[in-house]
């Protein structure tokens, strides 16, 4: 018996409309674990590096993670991987929700798509019966539409549904996938989707999920639990409304803006507005998201509310959750009322709400420089709230200009031209980024920014305060409870690190313990996406009631398997250089590992190029990016640099 | 009859509190998992989450006495403009519908408290406290024990309905005269 993992994969070619359950082998669990792990091996093994994201041969992959189905608080991620439009590299977004742990119920593991439907189809899984169905009554309809349509058609109220709306259909390069109250958004996979002919995968399953040692994981459960709770009773003082407490950001609980509005950019990235939160302001916020919030909502098995419906009136009812609460309201310069309002039309269309506004304000921008004109914006509306409204409707059908913008704002600048390039000023391989830009270089944010393949911060920093706290006594005060450092070490780099001085960036912390911090961070991140645990208990926060130390018993306990910390740290070190290994094998070079250039005010590019070596040669590196041979041979991976030799990636040093 | 203390047991539930996340449902199949906590499947659970976000319907459902039969006729409420499943209040495992029995078996489920918890689990789970558990002690006439033939007789009673058992058991007593007369 299989513990944990259902040991099973589904298999589905759409073009031949053929359905296999594959049964998995339990040696690449012992090497990869699960989720985005395996995910990365199966697109290492079966996509060669020329297959284009639409072409038939790419592969869409749905995992559960490890723990999702187990009795594991918020283990419900369905982690998405295949390769994206956008960025070119592999798009590995993940979703909260329910659908992880049904399909587990349903007796697998993943769901892995290949081909191409010749006519727009759903996929229906119920237990051991897998059907492709017809959907072509369902084109055009919205993503969360879809979901309801789907679920009284099979007259199944307690299937899961993952769906895409329009802007999937229409291969819009950051079409997201719906399911629920989250979204798999970033990189362009509900693009995949839409390309592949699939709107949407249905599931239901009543079948057991087993426990190794039931005992032992159920004391470490309730431990997880506990101390969530203790976390809800005790904030950390000193850090920021939703860096206080756990949870996928808790914008929809907040209201507290002050933050967000204040720091982070308006517009297209540019405009910072230091002053903007008022006591008015908050007055008038607050009454909007009550008057529009139902209800505070959860994920699988997660006590912590992120998300909410919302609901317009004169509109169908949507979910939110985390920072689009702000996307478009900061993007268009308008306020949380026009914010929320969009968004439920952007949530039908199933459009990432990262990239989304940005690429709007980016168009604009345009407009406003001449460099496009009514000629290309052909009845649009004059006030800027219809603007953004106007130029949604078109990205996603892509019309006109909408077209070139449904491209993202890199590959849009290009396609423009006349100087658009120089208004792609936020992104980080070819990807849009949050609208952040700061003054003093941070070396453990450069980093993360330079080399994290999700190119998406929240989902690489976390476990580190992201600044230094003023006073030393507060950073005594934070470093006493801090029992999830691998480390004594980092209590220590924390305690040092000052705002100003000798001890502060960019210089502080040192170029070393930069490495390590950055190291550490990103290992918590690949553990959680092979667990399919959440990062906003786990991997995002600082002082988790996941981590280092408990997630080794966790997974054992579960499995059965016997995998210490040191061992956990080697399968995230594998999965993670594996997942490098596809980039580079897709052309990633060291060139475009850079943040943006305007991200900092005061950049030290010798102290940068300084960081990246370094960090190479820490991650087992050459100083390109590139694995090397002895670190590939060393996590069991010859295979990776044997083939990187024949292509000429790298040298073999014997020849 | 003799009046005697009994236990009540009481699980509250503030359905304004619910999340919606079913760690509930979760708990409790691991909970009753042989051997205890060895897996977990919601579709074994003794507490049915109803859940649906767009109509804001959150509705934690305990399994109550399994019904032989399904009622004559159904019920449909709407509370405060939102109209919920037929029979979604009941607790019964019965015919009409599929909640509360064994994927497998098709057995009925039925809450049992948790038995010898201090609470139960699926209480202990709700960190969103929609579920908060009460005890209290009332004062019951004294429950006549009943025995293995009136143990029998009740089921099919349950089953038949007492007019038909009564019945049939007259026409087996004639029968059964008749043989003895002949």
């Amino acid at each position: 018996m299989r513990y944990a993992e259902t040991g099973y994969n589904l298999e589905i070619d759409l073009s031949r409309g053929n359905i296999e359950r594959v049964e998995t082998d339990p040696g690449l669990t012992e090497l990869h674990l699960g989720g985005l792990g395996t995910n990365t091996k199966i697109l290492w093994d079966r996509v060669p590096p020329e297959t284009e994201a639409f072409a038939p041969e790419n592969l869409l992959i749905f995992s559960t993670g490890i723990l999702c189905g187990t009795p594991a608080p918020g283990a419900n991620r369905t982690i998405v991987s295949t390769f994206s439009p956008q960025t070119l590299l592999m798009a590995y977004s993940m979703m909260g929700g329910f659908w992880a742990p049904e399909l587990k119920h349903a007796g697998y593991d993943k769901v892995i798509i290949r081909g191409q439907a010749p006519n727009l189809v759903y996929l229906w899984i119920n237990n051991d019966q897998v059907e492709i169905r017809d959907a072509s009554h369902l084109h055009g309809k919205g993503a969360v539409e879809t979901q309801e349509l789907i679920r009284q058609e099979l007259n199944e109220p307690n299937a899961q549904v993952a769906a895409i709306g329009l802007a999937g259909e229409n291969r819009v390069y950051y079409a997201s996938i719906e399911q629920g109250r989250s979204s798999a958004s970033r990189g362009g996979i509900g693009a995949v989707m839409g390309s592949k002919g699939l709107k949407a995968i249905a599931v239901r399953g009543t079948k057991d999920v087993n426990i190794a040692r039931p005992a032992e994981f159920m004391e470490l459960c309730n431990e997880v639990l506990k101390y969530i709770k203790f976390r809800e009773e005790n904030p950390i003082p000193g850090v920021i409304p939703i860096l206080a407490v756990l949870g996928s950001p808790q914008e929809m609980k907040v209201h507290d803006e002050a933050w967000h509005t204040q720091n982070f950019m308006w517009g297209n990235a540019r405009t910072r507005k230091k002053d903007f939160w008022t006591e008015e302001i908050e007055k008038q916020w607050t009454e909007t998201m009550e008057s529009m919030r139902t209800r505070l909502i959860s994920c699988y098995n997660c006590p912590l509310k992120c998300g909410a419906t919302i609901t317009v009136p004169g509109q169908s009812t949507y979910m939110m959750k985390c920072f689009s609460k702000l996307t478009y309201t900061m993007a268009a310069m308008s306020d949380l009322d026009f914010g929320l309002k969009i968004a439920q039309r952007a949530t039908e269309y199933g459009v990432d709400g990262y990239s989304t506004p940005q690429v709007m304000a980016f168009a604009l921008e345009l407009y406003e420089a001449g460099i496009l004109t009514d000629q290309d914006l052909p009845g649009m509306p004059s006030d800027n709230e219809g603007r953004f409204y106007w130029l949604l409707d078109r990205i996603v059908r892509r019309e006109g200009i909408g077209d070139a913008l449904a491209n993202g704002t890199y590959w849009a600048a290009r396609q423009i031209g006349k100087g658009a390039e120089a208004y792609d000023h936020n992104t980080i391989k070819k990807h849009e980024q949050l609208p952040l830009k700061l003054s003093m270089l941070n070396p453990i944010y450069f980093l993360m920014y330079s080399t994290g393949e999700k190119m998406n911060i929240t989902q690489i920093e976390g476990q580190f305060p992201q600044a230094p706290f003023p006073k030393r006594e507060q950073r005594e005060e934070f470093v006493k409870e801090w029992f999830q450092v691998p480390d004594e070490k980092f209590k220590q780099y924390f305690l040092d690190w000052e705002p100003r001085g000798e001890f502060s960036n960019p210089y502080y912390p040192t170029i070393e313990a930069t490495c390590e911090i950055v190291d550490w961070q990103e290992r918590m991140h690949y553990i959680d996406d092979a667990t399919g645990v959440c990062a906003g208990l786990s991997s995002f926060h600082l002082k988790p009631p996941y981590h280092i130390h408990n997630l080794p018993a966790l997974i054992s306990a579960a499995t059965g398997m016997d995998i210490d910390q040191a061992g956990l740290t080697q399968i995230a070190k594998r999965n993670r250089t594996l997942l490098r290994a596809v980039n580079i094998r897709r052309g990633l070079k060291r060139a475009d590992e850079k943040p943006p250039a305007n991200h900092w005010k005061k950049r030290f590019p010798e102290l940068e190029t300084k960081l990246l070596d370094e960090y190479y040669k820490f991650k087992g590196w050459n100083n390109q990016g590139i694995p090397t041979k002895e670190s590939l041979q060393a996590l069991e991976m010859s295979y990776v640099s044997e083939d990187l030799e024949q292509r000429g990636i790298i040298k073999n040093e014997q020849s | 009859m003799n009046k005697v203390k009994k236990k009540v047991k009481v699980i509250k539930i503030d359905v304004d509190k619910c999340n919606g996340c079913r760690a509930c449902e979760v708990i409790c199949s691991s909970f009753h998992a042989t051997p205890k906590y060895s897996s977990s499947n919601p579709a074994r659970s003794r507490i049915r989450l109803i859940r649906d976000p767009l109509k804001d319907i959150y509705l934690p459902v305990y399994a109550g006495e399994h019904a032989a039969a399904e009622c004559m006729g159904r019920d449909k409420y709407v509370v405060n403009g939102k109209e919920y499943d037929e029979c979604a209040f009941c607790r019964a495992s019965c015919p009409s519908r599929d909640v509360f029995k064994e994927p497998d078996s098709g057995l009925p489920l039925k809450c049992d408290m948790c038995e010898d918890e201090k609470e139960p689990l699926c209480v202990q789970w709700c960190l969103a406290e929609a579920l908060t558990y009460e005890e209290r002690e009332e004062e019951a006439e004294e429950e006549v024990q009943l025995g293995d033939m009136e143990i029998g007789l009740k089921s099919l009673v349950d089953k038949y309905g007492l007019q038909q058992l009564v019945d049939t058991v007259a026409r087996l007593a004639n029968k059964e005269r008749g043989h003895t007369s002949d």
